[in-house]
């Protein structure tokens, strides 16, 4: 599914990248702390979150995730934002709940970018 | 604590980049410039992936815990190395630090979304050969080398 169609399920303000809302996106990570996102997460990948700081934007150009949805209505500040335009990460905000954000998009196909944790990864 | 990780004869890569501890804005800078480095030098996806990762992690670790400290990467034919000296309390119990979910973090560190003990994890988990030492009161040493051909 195209960015464009993302921002309108979520009914989101694009932030950073209304020139590249012809991104396509198949999966997503929905995460608030940066260890499970890099853990987990995987390149070209939506990732759905409600920190708002620059080591999102960081994290996420480590991954080479395709756009970031800040859920709960969360505003950047203005660093994290200039930050998104120097890595070019489309960054659009969502007044839905995280788990609202990820039903919305599951519903409409959009799916996790890895189902569930191996059987070692939690309890080793 | 110097360690000597290869000889330079062979490497196709190799710089040193410093980081400042405690500075949060800049936390992840070098990591970036790691990866960029990598990328252009052609390496696989997947490999420039894993030393962005285990890069990343270890940084945070050094602006979250040390006073300072230095990435050397060094490319060679078919590894790439990374090494993090740091200079700062160290870590007095190393299988304890890299038990997932022990954390000594602060509020500030988990507001930027890390503080959950499971950084040395990852690092481990993404390296194919890891090796931590540390003196208490001196610094921690990592070691990972991440192979390019699978
Ligand atoms: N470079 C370091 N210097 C001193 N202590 C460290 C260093 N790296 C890690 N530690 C210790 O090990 C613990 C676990 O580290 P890590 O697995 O990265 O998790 P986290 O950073 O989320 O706490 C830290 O909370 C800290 O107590
Ligand atoms: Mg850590």
């Amino acid at each position: 599914m195209k960015l464009s169609e993302v921002k309108k399920i979520l009914n989101a303000d694009v932030i950073v990248g209304e020139e590249h809302l012809d991104l396509e996106v198949k999966t997503a990570f929905g995460a608030d702390l940066m260890s499970d996102v890099l853990a987990f997460a995987k390149a070209g990948s939506l990732l759905l979150t409600g920190l708002t700081n620059s080591q999102v934007i960081r994290t996420a150009n480590i991954l080479d995730i395709a756009a970031i949805i800040l859920v709960r209505g969360k505003k950047p500040s203005t660093e994290t934002i200039n930050l998104a335009k120097e890595f070019k990460i489309p960054l659009l905000t969502t007044k839905y709940i995280l788990f609202e954000t990820a039903g919305r998009l599951y519903a409409k196909g959009i799916v996790g970018c890895l189902e569930k944790v191996e059987n070692n990864s939690v309890l080793d | 604590m110097k360690i000597t990780v290869c000889s330079t004869e062979n490497s196709l890569y190799q710089d040193s980049f410093d980081i400042e501890g405690g500075n949060f804005n800049k936390a992840g800078i070098v990591s970036t410039r790691i990866k960029s480095i990598l990328k252009q030098m052609g390496l696989p996806a997947d490999v420039v992936r894993k030393c962005a990762i285990v890069s990343y992690e270890s940084e945070i670790n050094v602006v979250s815990y040390a006073k300072k400290g230095v990435i050397n990467l060094t490319v060679n034919p078919e590894t790439v190395l990374i090494e993090v000296v740091d200079e700062g309390p160290g870590i007095p119990n190393i299988d304890l630090a890299m038990q997932q979910g022990y954390s000594t973090a602060d509020q500030k560190i988990r507001e930027m979304g890390f503080g959950a003990g499971m950084g040395l994890c990852n690092i481990k988990n993404y390296s194919d050969i890891f090796h931590i030492s540390s003196e208490v009161g001196k610094g921690a040493h990592l070691l990972m080398t991440i192979n390019i051909k699978q």
